[in-house]
């Protein structure tokens, strides 16, 4: 932990201060020396952790244990709230982008505004030197607890605040949020240039090309236990004749559909045909496999191999 | 199972001492009486929650099983155990003694907490869902609850929000295509369907006038919510089965498409541990409900009223939460074994355009009512009079509004004249649309043709076939 001995001091400034005046108890003062540092390990791994979600989970922590402090100073509801907005509902929308983002995306090095280090830098040693200054200098007054405002609940006491001396912040930042959500719909908006084909208009048209090759049916299964069994063998209508289409998409694109005439080759044996083609595996003692013992086509990658 | 315990008893035990001695200081807003407990009742309690719900979690698989598979007229397990109940106890030791697979492309941290996440949230909803009253343990007078607080229902949606992370972190960390789907699809999910759940119960905080599970249940002396809520409590039942990813709304985990969803890649203890946290919010959901809506531990209303309320005293109250608990369990099962998976847009359609809109017009029209109760003289006999009245008046405006004209037959987009009729016009047979009249029948025809005299039985026959299309 790089927290410099100043902030260590500050903070433990701050707990003495509290626990002076006779407010806090063993159990909250442990509490915090337990969460504290943990926090604070928490949010560096937000500035220093390479994968986007370690530092996500880093803010997730941070949240949640915040929450718990809210708590345990006599503040439920908005630790509760907290948990409930920051950690349910939006830290889980920036994890629901970095996860369509990508896999694995990492974060990118190279600065696209110029000397923006520096400017942060600056920023941030100033923020510092302003919340140091602020914590060591300022003098509490005695805690007066939460007690009176808490009488009849804290929900109770909570929504007085909000709903009687801030009802016109309240509704200011409503209608602020408001804003927002309806300017990003409208920015996002599409209009729709043509009809919206849906899957009543699908099914009519492929219908309407079921002259032209169009299947109404799930594709037939392959041939797999007909005669065979594997996936890549096409199955037999009822003429006798190899359905193409019987076999996955995927095998047929990579040319690994297993040519038929060979298989064609020994049902016609079996069937004392006679035509001359690759003869069938002779059958297996009970517990032993007559998988397919004839090479096998698997596309280009086969063709490297000896 | 020790790896399971030792993880699980996690569970309520670090929110022990300080927070209930924050909750204490708060304990205005709460009717249950926890002035007696001290550590020894705590830890008692937390144990027994954590054993009723590992046993409720094995018994409810078995009862899952056992009734769907009576709904599919076949036996269910029925070898091991009377009945076959320990089933799922064999099924328990098969996991936690297989092979742990850990895949190669996972993010070995992230891929371990997950689950951990999973079942520690799960666990930690029961501590605010009373069972009882007061009742005598050592002699200390203490509530069959583990504890309570003003906010006890936003706490437990915050840690239903915090147990998501588990599902949504498990589908990252697998570094496959298949549980990354999954876990972009329960994160939609469950980001759309928490929503209209939170909603359906800030109705219950209107009535009741609190967030505490103990004072809800007191609230209900006299009628449960579930009835006078009736809207509030359908879109919670809808909501609730969305919110623990069971069928109909099991798309993060749909076997069809995506394998197993988010725990594709997990195996033994780590998967049985998604398994247990699955089923564990089942009884968490089912819980809640219960105690919003369907009066928590209250007898129902003939026996509530024997021996002036001797059931809804001492350890009875237990009995009736099981009982609607398990009710509500049954209709988990029921509703499996009948409906099947939504399409992933008709789900997304149905969250935010039917679940949504509804459970706010109905928050908004108990809070206008609850506000005219409260600020005027108004009666409440009064008011509903005058809201049905009001409805009433909306039925018969919504008959003087033309209805829009969707009787029109339509095939690819154009309309058909009526009358006539090919069947094989797009290629395809099929039967006539309303309005439309199939022509007589070629075969018809050729019947009369060929024999004019004495085939009556064969027109008639073939007759009725054309009537019946």
């Amino acid at each position: 932990m790089t927290a410099s001995p100043t902030t260590l001091g500050a903070l433990q400034g701050v707990a003495a201060a509290f626990t002076d005046a006779g407010q806090t108890s063993t159990g909250e003062a442990v509490l915090f020396w337990v969460l504290a540092p943990l926090m604070v390990l928490g949010a560096l791994g937000l500035l220093l952790a390479r994968r986007a979600i370690y530092g996500a989970m880093g803010i997730v922590f941070v949240m949640i244990s915040l929450a718990v402090l809210y708590i345990a100073q006599e503040a439920p509801f908005l630790g509760v709230v907290q948990v409930v907005v920051y950690t349910g509902a939006i830290m889980m929308l920036f994890l629901f982008v970095l996860m369509l983002v990508g896999v694995d995306a990492s974060d990118s090095l190279t600065e696209t505004l110029r000397g923006q280090r520096w400017v942060g830098v600056i920023f941030g040693v100033g923020l510092a030197a302003v919340l140091i200054a602020a914590v060591t200098r300022v003098t509490y007054p005695a805690p007066t607890g939460l007690a009176v405002p808490n009488a009849d609940s804290n929900p109770v006491g909570v929504a007085r605040i909000i709903f009687g001396d801030f009802i016109f912040a309240f509704e200011v930042v409503g209608v602020l949020l408001i804003t927002a959500a309806v300017g990003a719909l409208v920015l996002t908006h599409r209009q729709r240039l043509t009809r919206r084909i849906g899957q009543k208009e699908r099914s009519d048209s492929r219908v309407a090309r079921l002259g032209q090759g169009e299947h109404l049916a799930p594709l037939p299964a392959p041939g797999v236990f007909a005669r065979t069994n594997a996936m890549d063998v096409p199955a037999l209508d009822p003429y006798g004749e190899p359905i193409g289409r019987s076999v996955s998409r995927v095998l047929r694109v990579r040319g690994q559909e297993r040519e038929f005439e060979e298989f064609a080759a020994g049902l016609d044996d079996e069937e004392g045909g006679g035509t001359v083609g690759v003869p069938l595996p002779p059958a297996g003692a009970p517990g032993e496999t007559t998988g397919p013992t004839t090479t096998i086509t698997t596309g280009r990658g086969s063709e490297v191999q000896p | 199972m020790s790896a399971l315990l030792s993880s699980s008893q996690l569970g309520p035990v670090p929110l022990g001492p300080v927070q209930l001695g924050a909750v204490q200081a708060a304990q205005s807003g709460v009717t249950a009486d926890f002035s007696q407990d001290h550590v020894g009742i705590w830890i008692l309690k937390a144990v027994a929650i954590l054993v009723f719900l590992l046993t409720t979690v094995l018994l409810a698989i078995w009862f899952e099983r056992k009734v769907v598979a009576r709904m599919q007229l076949r036996p269910g397990p029925n070898v091991h155990g009377p009945f076959g109940l320990l089933q799922s106890l064999a099924d328990a030791m098969k996991l936690l003694l297989k092979e742990d697979i850990t895949v190669k492309a996972a993010d070995k941290f992230i891929y371990l907490l997950a689950p951990m996440i999973s079942v520690f949230c799960a666990l930690l909803t029961f501590a605010v869902i009373p069972f009882g009253p007061n009742v005598n343990i050592f002699g200390v007078s203490t509530p069959l609850q583990l504890t309570d607080m003003p906010v006890a229902v936003l706490y437990i949606l915050g840690v239903t929000a915090i147990g998501v992370y588990g599902i949504v972190l498990g589908g990252w960390s697998s570094g496959s295509t298949y549980p990354l789907l999954g876990a972009v699809r329960s994160t939609a999910q469950v980001i759309s369907y928490e929503l209209a759940m939170g909603l359906s119960l800030v109705s219950v905080f209107i009535m009741a006038g609190s967030m505490s599970t103990s004072q809800i249940v007191d609230s209900q002396t006299q009628i449960w919510w579930a009835l006078p809520l009736l809207p509030a409590f359908v879109i919670y039942v809808i909501s609730m089965i969305g919110e623990t990813n069971r069928l109909p709304f099991d798309l993060p985990e749909a076997e069809g498409e995506l394998v197993s969803g988010f725990m594709t890649e997990y195996s033994s203890m780590k998967f049985a541990w998604f398994f247990l946290a699955e089923y564990i919010n089942m009884v968490n959901v089912s819980a809640i409900a219960t105690t919003l809506f369907f009066g928590g531990w209250r007898a129902p209303w003939p026996i509530s009223a024997i021996n002036d309320g001797m059931f809804n005293e001492g350890w009875w109250p237990v009995l009736w939460f099981l009982v609607k608990m398990w009710g509500f369990m049954f209709l988990f099962v029921w509703v499996r074994g009948t409906l099947l998976r939504l399409r992933y847009d008709q789900f997304m359609k149905f969250g935010w355009k039917v679940l949504i809109p509804a459970a706010l017009v109905w928050v908004v029209s108990v809070a206008v009512v609850q506000g005219v109760r409260q600020f005027t003289d108004i009666t409440l006999q009064t008011l509903l009079i005058a809201l049905g009245v009001l409805v009433v008046i909306a039925i018969g405006i919504s008959f003087l509004v033309p209805e829009k004209d969707r009787t029109g037959p339509r095939v690819h987009g154009g309309t058909v004249p009526p009358g006539e009729f090919d069947a094989f016009a797009a290629g395809y047979p099929v039967p006539p649309l309303p309005g439309q009249t199939l022509p007589p029948s070629p075969r018809r025809q050729r019947v009369t043709a060929a024999a004019p005299v004495g085939a009556a039985p064969e027109v008639t026959d073939t007759e009725t076939e054309v009537e019946r299309g």
